[in-house]
């Protein structure tokens, strides 16, 4: 028998003895249904002992009225006709257990948002009302007492994604003490945030405030960190994961490395020739690289792609050379497998940025000096492919240069949403490039968004400095001259709609001010970890306001631009947020499963098996010595398709058993 | 120095109009117009144009009236849909132009013997008679209303495209020409009767 | 498969070179046509300013007369190309307008099918007959020749059901395939103004200006169209359009005539008589055989 159905007392030695009681709500349901009417007709009931109103039955004396009444009436049974279940189940069942009767012995009628709030006629509310409390009657006579399971929960936590919000959250959980598994898929944890040059408003050194953070996971003693690394498999439930991690080869022995790139200098391709991904193609890498100079860990990767060895196997290998003693390259390394058990997830995968090429009228691909927002910050850093000059493509500096906003987002036609952080990140750049350059900038915006602390202030700033603002949404940028003043450079078409004529400004660059889009493989992990996505693709929350850091999915937690476009600080504060969450449920050492779960009755079940694909949380497996089937109950999630599916209705769900069900309905028609 | 009370009452508005902008085909998300500027920006005519693509989209839906029907912006758009294809919110732009045009000529808001309405005006009764216009009897007929003095200046074109057999003067026209008459007929009573 | 041809009021007018080369074409890759018995005006852009519902009513006729005898339609000129498809898309999305049209053509005795569908001679030349098929006819290569390719608006926007809307290369692939240089032309989807030259000279004169000229100045011995109206615009008031430092002197053909050249069509049906800046001197220049 599940564990959910063994019984507590022998309630029900006395024969069934129900309590109806009816809120008044204030006025909220008292106004439309005439409560004293209802209770005066539940109490006609069979099985009804008492029958009462209240004016707020959630309240203490309410509640206090239905826990003497158990006691004094030797009550087994309760019938609460007030607001939603969603609202008040909780409370009125916490307030049945206080006093010793089984919770799940609790029907409760919806006569709020079912009834006074929809109807405006008394006596057919009040009918109505009638009857939804005679079919509940009913239902409840049949109710078994459940008891609700509990599952040990590992404490270690897995956190997916090394970017700012995977390494804070690894941080505060390690810290506070348990063993953290931080896997990240590119060689280096650092995300997007190691890419740029100055954070907005504080123009903070984006890399000096987040290579301490990076140092400080690589030489955790509690932080297990596998870069080059992706998850394969996830099975199991909140508390017991098992989770597969593929580590990929980046044929260099971890251990035995010591980062300092001899390997590189001697490598047979005199410079680099392959297309460098941390510098977005604007620089070339060889084959063996370092993603960039403060990558943790300080390891090499090879790529086998580029790499003359794996090519033709016929290398000079002067990278084996340059090593020496130290043995750390191994060219025959494997990719393995690892086979880890957690408790909890955090998600912290990250986001991509809009491909601005989709945008055909800005030129992006088609004239070289259009960059999108993120390759000039790979320009202006100091460690990036022209050590922080700003150049064009030949090398020389721009006298003007545009910034257009909203590249891919607020857009029906690519994006709807606003990505929240170009106009701010626009802003840092119309500053820097004005800066490094001392070029004429011109921003192209059509709402200037600056929400955040100290983000108005960095916009005042900006306007002291001189750079030009456009109120209007390019609609091109070309290379034809409509005068010959514009010969030679590239053409901002806008309106601008402040001074109500349409402009054209000449530049020598257009930085394009791309909005964030959700990672391309976002569907792939999430049906991985089982947990869904908005309609837009980003990672969903179990509530947009009040649990923006957990799923619906126990256990698995998201933080940061995976789960919608943001800035740095949230995305900190989620995954601070998320690790909290996780702590909370890792401290709780165990957690409380709900009981309405399905259950197969041995003796029915026929061993046809039809149920076991039917299950989406995989929860029933065949047991081979009996030939029938059985449900796991910890993973059953009480979706009840397995019920329905049985064609022998051996199959039965708890709190949602047949008998049940009908009985309720033939209380509620029993008026005709 | 000419001064003008530019303040707007709300006496000024005329909420009827407004009402017609939002509820004709192709104006059911003005509402969402953000006033981007990109329509202007794209229109290859709005540097001609008194109240650019975006303005009148705003004053159309506040109930701007008179401004917008007696703007020259309405008659200077060719349908290009430069403007649509690229707007954001996915207004059908080049469409309210259209219905601002045929309300502009429905309560004639032009100037007498403006060749624009006149054209549309001509073309049409050429449409009815005949099922298929001819461009030399069109032309002729549109200056002659309008700027009689154009004609004169464009014979020489005019010949030149005869001479090459691109301006025949045969009249095109459909056999059966009754059904152009019974069409229309049809349309206006099923308008009519709908209340279109 | 047989197409019914619907020309257009232009291509007997001012386009009248079009219908002639693209008829000649026709011929020299077996497209069956047959001309669209009866067919009407579909309209254009004007009638839409005097009232829609009649619009589409207009144009509904041609397409129930296709209807009735199960071809698609073949619409050169893009004006006629845009209305026929615009007044598929909203018969199909606006109830009203369906109504309206359906009971108007019951009155003339036809009915509505939107099965049938309105496909562009680029789209035919393409897509059912491809570019091998028709490099593989070509008897006098346009090499040397350089064509700006201009699509102006109607086939591009807003349905672009064929090319790509932004940056269409339909035009470009047919005439490469016919041996032609393709040139840079970054304004070959910009508006020509339509008929805006014919009743607001300045603004007309003014986008024509600057279309020619660019193409001129990026060596164009040619400009290619695929409407009517966009070859009257560009080609009839270079004179005018032309600006003191850099007089207008490009020939505009429609892009069937050069095919029509490059299949060995006679020199009666690519039209060239019916231009006004003559191509001659170009072609000959380049040992371009035409006669």
């Amino acid at each position: 028998m599940p564990d959910t159905r063994r019984p507590t007392n022998g309630s029900d030695t006395d024969g069934i003895r129900i309590g109806v009681y009816v809120c008044h709500c204030g006025t909220n349901i008292a106004g439309t249904v005439d409560v004293k009417a209802i209770s005066e007709y539940a109490a006609t009931l069979p099985g009804v002992v008492v029958a009462r109103t209240y004016k707020y039955m959630c309240s203490d004396p309410g509640q206090a009225l239905i826990q003497q009444d158990i006691r004094d009436l030797r009550l087994n049974r309760i019938v609460v006709a007030s607001c939603s279940p969603l609202l008040h189940e909780p409370t009125f069942r916490r307030a049945l257990d206080r006093v010793g009767l089984n919770p799940f012995l609790l029907q409760m009628v919806n006569i709020r948002e079912h009834v006074s709030w929809v109807h405006l006629d008394k006596p057919a509310a009040t009918a109505k009302t009638n009857d939804l409390v005679r079919g509940a009657v009913r239902r409840v006579a049949r109710h078994k007492p459940l008891q609700k399971r509990r599952v040990p929960i590992n404490p270690s936590v897995l956190v997916v994604g090394g970017g700012i919000a995977g390494i804070h959250a690894a941080l505060t959980l390690a810290d506070a003490g348990k063993h953290v598994y931080l896997v990240e898929r590119e060689p280096t944890i650092g995300g997007h945030m190691a890419k740029f040059d100055k954070t907005f408003p504080t123009l903070d050194c984006a890399a000096c405030i987040l290579t301490p953070k990076m140092t400080a996971v690589g030489s955790h003693p509690l932080i297990t960190l596998w870069t080059y690394s992706e998850v394969l498999k996830v099975s199991g439930y909140v508390g017991n994961y098992r989770v597969q991690v593929r580590r990929k080869p980046r044929y260099i022995i971890e251990d035995l490395c010591l980062g300092c790139q001899e390997c590189i200098t001697a490598c047979v391709y005199k410079e680099g020739k392959t297309r460098d991904e941390f510098n977005l193609g604007l620089s070339k890498r060889k084959p063996v690289y370092l993603p960039f100079p403060q990558a943790v860990p300080q390891k090499v990767v090879i790529d086998p792609e580029t790499c003359i060895e794996f090519k033709s196997g016929k290398c000079k290998k002067t990278c084996i050379e340059a090593c020496g003693e130290r043995k750390a390259i191994d060219f025959k390394q494997k990719e393995s497998l690892e086979e880890i058990e957690v408790g909890t997830i955090i998600l912290a995968t990250g986001f991509t940025t809009f491909n601005a090429a989709r945008n055909a009228y800005y030129g992006y691909g088609r004239y070289p000096n259009v960059y999108t927002s993120l390759e000039v910050e790979r320009l202006i850093n100091a460690s990036g492919p022209t050590s922080g000059e700003l150049v064009l493509r030949d090398g020389t500096r721009p006298k003007a240069v545009g910034i257009i906003h909203c590249v891919g987002s607020r857009d029906a036609n690519t994006n709807r949403w606003c990505s929240k952080v170009c106009c701010m990140y626009s802003l840092k750049l119309a500053h820097l490039i004005k800066e490094r350059t001392g070029a004429d900038i011109f921003n192209f915006y059509i709402d200037m968004r600056t929400p955040g602390k100290g983000y108005e202030e960095f916009y005042d700033r900006l306007l002291d400095e001189g750079v030009h603002f456009v109120r209007g949404r390019v609609a091109e940028v070309t290379e034809w001259a409509a005068h010959p003043s514009e010969k030679g450079k590239l053409i901002i078409r806008a309106e601008d709609t402040l001074a109500a004529f349409v402009r054209r400004i000449p530049v020598d660059m257009v930085v394009l001010s791309v909005g964030l889009e959700p990672q391309p493989d976002a569907q792939a992990v999430r049906r991985l970890f089982n947990i869904s996505c908005s309609n837009e693709g980003w990672f969903l929350e179990r509530h947009p306001k009040l649990a923006p850091v957990s799923t619906f999915t126990e256990g698995v937690y998201i933080a940061g631009a995976c789960q919608g476009p943001k800035d740095i600080p949230d995305t900190v504060a989620q995954a601070g947020a998320a690790a909290a969450e996780a702590l909370a449920l890792v401290d709780a050492q165990f957690v409380e499963l709900e009981p309405y779960t399905a259950f197969i009755s041995e003796e029915e079940c026929s061993g046809c098996k039809s149920c076991i694909p039917l299950c989406p949380y995989q929860a029933i497996s065949f047991v081979e010595e009996k030939k029938k089937a059985t449900i796991n109950e910890v993973l059953c999630k009480g979706c009840g398709t397995c019920v329905a599916g049985c064609p022998s209705g051996s199959i039965q769900q708890n709190f949602f058993e047949d008998e049940e069900i009908f009985d309720e309905i033939e209380g509620v028609l029993a008026y005709a | 120095m000419d001064l003008k009370r530019t303040v707007k009452f709300e006496a000024d508005r005329d909420p009827e109009f407004a009402r017609w902008i939002s509820h004709t085909v192709g104006g059911e998300r003005i509402r969402h117009c953000l006033q981007c500027g990109l329509c202007s920006a794209s229109c290859p005519l709005s540097l001609h144009m008194d109240y650019t693509p975006r303005r009148l989209m705003h004053l159309s839906r506040e109930g701007f009236k008179e401004e917008v029907l007696s703007s020259a912006a309405i008659w200077l758009c060719t349908a290009c849909y430069a403007c649509m294809v690229e707007c954001p919110k996915k207004i059908n732009i080049t469409h309210l132009m259209y219905a601002l045009k045929e309300r502009a000529i429905q309560e004639k808001f032009y100037p007498k013997r403006f060749p624009i309405p006149v054209m549309a005006q001509q073309f049409s009764r050429m449409v009815r008679e005949s099922g298929r216009i001819t461009e030399s009897w069109l032309i002729v007929r549109v200056f002659l209303r309008s700027a009689i003095w154009r004609l004169l200046g464009m014979s020489g074109l005019g010949w030149k495209l005869f001479l090459t057999g691109r301006m025949p003067a045969r009249k095109e026209k459909i056999k059966r020409k009754s059904e152009i008459r019974t069409l229309l007929a049809s349309v206006a009573a099923t308008r009519k009767e709908l209340a279109l | 498969m047989k197409y019914a041809y619907y020309p257009g009021c232009s291509l007997r007018g001012t386009g009248r070179a079009y219908e002639e080369s693209l008829l000649a074409v026709f011929r020299a890759l077996d497209v069956a046509i047959q001309e669209l018995n009866d067919w009407n005006c579909c309209g254009a852009t004007t009638y839409l300013s005097i009232d829609e519902l009649t619009s589409y009513a207009l144009a509904a006729r041609n397409l129930a007369l296709a209807a009735r005898d199960r071809l698609d339609i073949i619409a050169p000129c893009a004006a006629c190309y845009l209305v026929l498809n615009k007044t598929q898309r909203y018969i199909h999305d606006y109830p009203d307008i369906k109504l309206v049209v359906t009971r108007a053509l019951d009155a003339i005795g036809l009915k509505y099918d939107d099965r049938v569908r309105v496909r562009h001679p680029l789209d035919i030349f393409l897509n059912e007959i491809g570019v091998k098929a028709i490099a593989s006819r070509v008897t006098r290569s346009l090499k040397g020749l350089k064509v700006a390719p201009y699509y102006g608006c109607q086939i591009v926007r807003p349905y672009a059901t064929f090319d790509d809307q932004r940056n269409p290369t339909s035009m470009d692939r047919l005439l490469e395939a016919c041996g032609a240089e393709i040139i840079p032309y970054s304004l070959k989807t910009r508006c020509c103004g339509g008929s805006q030259k014919g009743t607001l000279p300045e603004v007309g004169l003014y986008l024509i200006n600057y279309l020619v000229e660019e193409a001129q100045m990026n060596g164009a011995d040619v400009i290619a169209t695929v409407c009517p109206l966009c070859q009257f615009n560009l080609e009839c008031f270079q004179k005018e359009a032309s600006s003191e430092q850099n007089p207008l002197s490009t020939p505009v053909l429609y892009f069937t005539q050069l095919m029509a050249l490059a299949l060995g069509a006679s020199s009666a049906t690519i039209g060239l008589r019916r231009s006004l800046v003559k191509i001659e001197p170009v072609l000959e220049a380049k040992e371009i055989a035409y006669a």
